[in-house]
């Protein structure tokens, strides 16, 4: 075999490097589609756009559900009682300290519109139940307020605020 | 070239005009349409928004009265690659329709559509779509275009692979449009029917949609046979294949890179065995 | 595989991993060291490149049952909502549905290859064999595939090939109604195919597993058709075969990128745009490319039974092939009688593939029964005959001589 010189050796090494990188990106990029087909749909994207929800019907004192993105949400409509109470506590004392006035929006807090779902492991909390007028889930016993805070149990963190908004004085929009 | 090669040959060619005498013997009459000029054919092609959005006119205020094209929404009338319609624009058009859905206690209602809505159908079922149409449920148009198609013959469908001719059916749409003719004095037209120059058999149950000046467009394109059928005829296009744009496109990225690869993998191959020959 | 492997590796774990599964040392044997033919032409790379389609099959597949719903009032949708919704769902469906001709196209090489050198002769008749179970299964999977789409064409061709069965005598309306589930093809016949699509290009893959394995007890066979005689005979398979399998891989995905970014309902039917309706059927029912041949073969023989056992009879004989050609010269390059039938075989393939998507009448059943004639006769009559009275021409001494001249 005839000896090759080390100009043609780094040519050589030159085509495999780029061939293989070359291949490389093909191999990579094969594998965008196949990922990005598992992600949300156009469908799905569609379906979990903003809802509007008209207040007006509910009553003083009750707790709705409807859903947004799949998920439960809770529209609470508090009384003048249920408001007191959630202002009057002790923030600092909170397992998770948040004020009322953060979970509300301004001028509007008799509306109280948290996602319904469990910090600790996912269950639906039960609506004007357990020591706090608020939820009680009946799955590991956590207990939320008139404010949505966990006060008692093993969940983490108070009850999530959804994205939204208020369109007019009875019409919110979430999402 | 060897004898071997030489038989072959003459063994295809034979083969082939065998092929050619025996062709014109069809079944079935159809008259090919004529060939139109469409913006979204070739490599390169692309749909010509407005043309969409006069489609979509002619949709809206002709065909939708019989036709459902259940598989589009709204929404899908703002996407990239089609009609170029605003988000605005297209919940305009959503608000306009009502949509049947269910109130809070249960009760059948109407409501606005919204943009993930389907355009609804215009019948409630397909039985009531033949009853109210003679016996035959005007087809979906969410897949018209490419539903239809016409028998292209040896040997331009070979041709048709490498000219990347993919748009038989608009043709055969836009043909059937305009192709409403009076019969000639023999033809025995059936109770019902009409005659179509350019569907199979000639008979086709739908009476001639549309004429001329029926839709006023905006733009100032002209409100003829010829255009209304061309316009209506992109718009089932896009309906049917709504990643057109896309497909293409990327096809163009990706048939580059394959060349590049193949390219390198050619010289690869060439200087790995360059060793053993 | 014959004897301890010479692979040895150098890092430290994988010395420890090889001494309980010795994965890396049957790899190597098999796919780095294993000594190829160094005389094989680009007719070989088609092994490689249907081993990658399937791969393309089952991975787009897979995915694609990520988002397919088996209801015959769903299926439809369902592939619409895949190319109008899902993320690259025009480009997955494209993909398994062109890919789908792609490896019929490749396996329709592969087997002419294979037909034309001989390479199902002694000793690899059962490598073929098992060529030939996965070709059934192919078509098996094939033609299930093509039913979960739920148009027009799925539904009417699940009809007549379920139909087909009713053919046996006696218990033939038993089975077809077994094969149903009902009274006629619907619900309960599509959840079963959608199972069996899934299931059956993994039986494909562990009989592909086999059939590797039986090649590699004989060796490739090459174009000279004799036997490797020393290593001046044979090149490593790495970098060697790799390589050309790869260059011919690439130009193949180019041909396959054409149809499915370009042209990819070419091969398709416009039919099976429409939404499968049993009260109406379409003017023609046409299977796929890949199955018009054997359509015209069925439809050329007037009795029904009969022109079933002709269509099952025109595959089954593949696998007696090693025992109907009687020629011990394995090439189609020495065998010059041969190679004339040989392409009349494949020009009589193509010729009925186009007569099965005329009408079966007139001057199309004739030529029809003609070819379907050729094709047994070329079997039954002619490969039996021709190795008794063909005069071969001589075979090279070697194969580096063939390759490399009497100097080698």
């Amino acid at each position: 075999m005839t000896t090759v010189s080390s100009a043609e050796h780094s040519r050589r090494d030159f085509l495999y490097i780029a061939t293989g990188a070359v291949g490389a990106v093909g191999a990579a990029a094969a594998l965008v589609p196949l990922i990005a087909q598992m992600n949300p749909d156009a469908s799905t994207i569609a379906a979990g756009a903003a809802v509007e929800i008209d207040l007006a019907p509910i009553a003083d004192g009750q707790i709705v559900k409807v859903f947004w993105r799949s998920k439960p949400i809770f529209i609470f409509h508090r009384t003048k009682k249920e408001i007191e109470e959630a202002q009057k506590v002790d923030v600092a004392s909170l397992p998770d300290p948040e004020p009322d006035s953060e979970r509300v929006k301004k001028g509007h807090d008799q509306w109280l519109v948290v996602i319904g779902i469990c910090t600790h492991l996912g269950c639906i909390p039960l609506a004007h139940q357990g020591e706090y007028d608020g939820w009680f889930c009946p799955c590991h016993g956590s207990q939320y307020d008139t404010a949505g805070r966990i006060r008692k149990g093993p969940a983490p963190k108070n009850l999530y605020l959804p994205p939204y908004k208020f369109v007019s004085d009875t019409k919110i929009q979430i999402g | 070239m060897n004898m071997n090669m030489q038989r072959m040959i003459f063994a295809l060619a034979l083969a082939g005009s065998l092929v050619a005498i025996a062709a014109p013997a069809s079944a079935e009459d159809q008259v090919s349409p004529p060939r139109q000029k469409w913006s979204f054919a070739g490599p390169f092609g692309k749909f010509d928004e407005a043309q969409l959005q006069r489609g979509y006119k002619i949709y809206r205020e002709v065909c939708s009265n019989c036709h459902s094209m259940e598989m589009l929404t709204f929404g899908n009338l703002a996407d990239a690659g089609g009609p170029g319609f605003s988000e605005g624009q297209a919940e305009a058009v959503a608000s306009e329709y009502k949509i049947k859905d269910l109130d809070g206690n249960g009760e059948p209602t109407d409501r606005p559509g919204r943009l993930a809505d389907h355009f609804p159908s215009p019948f409630a079922n397909e039985l009531a779509a033949k009853a109210a149409n003679g016996g035959t449920a005007p087809p979906d148009m969410s897949t018209l275009a490419k539903a239809r198609s016409y028998s292209r013959g040896f040997p331009w469908f070979v041709f048709d692979a490498f000219t990347q001719y993919q748009e038989q059916g608009p043709d055969y749409i836009a043909a059937i449009l305009n192709g409403y003719v009076d019969p000639p004095k023999d033809f025995k037209l059936p109770e019902g029917g009409h005659y179509n120059e350019y569907f199979p058999g000639h008979t086709i149950a739908m009476p001639p949609p549309l004429q001329a000046g029926q839709v006023t467009f905006d733009d100032g394109s002209p409100q003829t046979m010829q255009q209304y059928s061309k316009d209506v005829a992109a718009f089932l296009m896009w309906a049917a294949e709504p990643k057109l744009v896309q497909r293409k496109r990327t096809g163009f990225q990706v048939m580059i890179f394959l060349i590049v690869l193949t390219g390198l993998l050619y010289f690869t191959k060439k200087k790995v065995w360059s060793a053993v020959h | 595989m014959s004897g301890p492997s010479t692979y040895q590796p150098t890092n430290r774990a994988m010395q420890w991993f090889e001494k309980r599964l010795p994965i890396g040392g049957l790899i190597h044997s098999s796919f780095v060291a294993y000594p190829t033919p160094r005389n094989l032409n680009y007719w070989w790379t088609f092994g490689g490149i249907l081993s990658f389609m399937l791969g393309v099959q089952i991975i787009t597949g897979v995915v694609l049952a990520m988002h397919y719903t088996p209801h015959i009032d769903l299926a439809f949708k369902s592939v619409e909502a895949i190319m109008r919704d899902v993320n690259y769902g025009w480009l997955l469906r494209y993909l398994h549905a062109n890919g789908a001709a792609m490896f019929f196209l490749a396996v329709y090489i592969h087997m002419f290859r294979g037909l034309y050198y001989g390479s199902y002769k002694e000793p690899r008749e059962v490598l073929w064999i098992l060529g030939v179970i996965i070709y059934l299964l192919m078509m098996a999977t094939g033609f299930m595939g093509y039913v979960l789409v739920w148009g027009q064409m799925s539904f009417w061709a699940a009809t007549v090939i379920t139909n087909l069965f009713s053919a046996i005598p006696g218990v033939g309306d038993t089975i077809v109604t077994w094969l149903w589930g009902g009274y006629a093809v619907g619900n309960p016949t599509l959840n079963r195919f959608y199972s069996l699509h899934y299931l059956l290009p993994f039986v494909i893959a562990g009989v592909v597993v086999l059939h590797v394995w039986a090649l590699h007890v004989a060796g490739q066979n090459n174009p000279t058709g004799i036997d490797p005689k020393s290593d001046k005979d044979t090149v490593p398979f790495t970098p060697y075969a790799t390589m050309k399998d790869a260059f011919g891989l690439a130009c193949f995905l180019i041909f396959f990128a054409w149809f499915v970014f370009y042209i990819p309902n070419y091969l398709g039917h416009a039919d099976n745009y429409i939404p499968a309706n049993p009260a109406v059927t379409p003017p023609e029912i046409v299977p796929e490319w890949y199955y018009l041949p054997f359509y015209a073969i069925l439809r050329s023989i007037p009795n029904k039974l009969l022109g079933v056992c002709a269509l099952f009879g025109s595959i089954g004989i593949l696998a007696f092939l090693p025992w109907l050609d009687t020629s011990r010269v394995k090439s189609g390059r020495y065998r010059p009688l041969f190679r004339q039938f040989f392409w009349l075989f494949v020009i009589a393939c193509v010729g009925l593939g186009w007569l099965g998507t005329k009408q079966p009448e007139g001057i199309y059943v004739i030529l029809a029964r003609i070819l379907t004639f050729y094709y047994f006769a070329f079997f039954l009559i002619v490969l039996p005959l021709l190795g008794i009275f063909e005069k071969t021409k001589p075979l090279p001494n070697s194969i580096s001589e063939s390759v490399l001249g009497a100097k080698a």
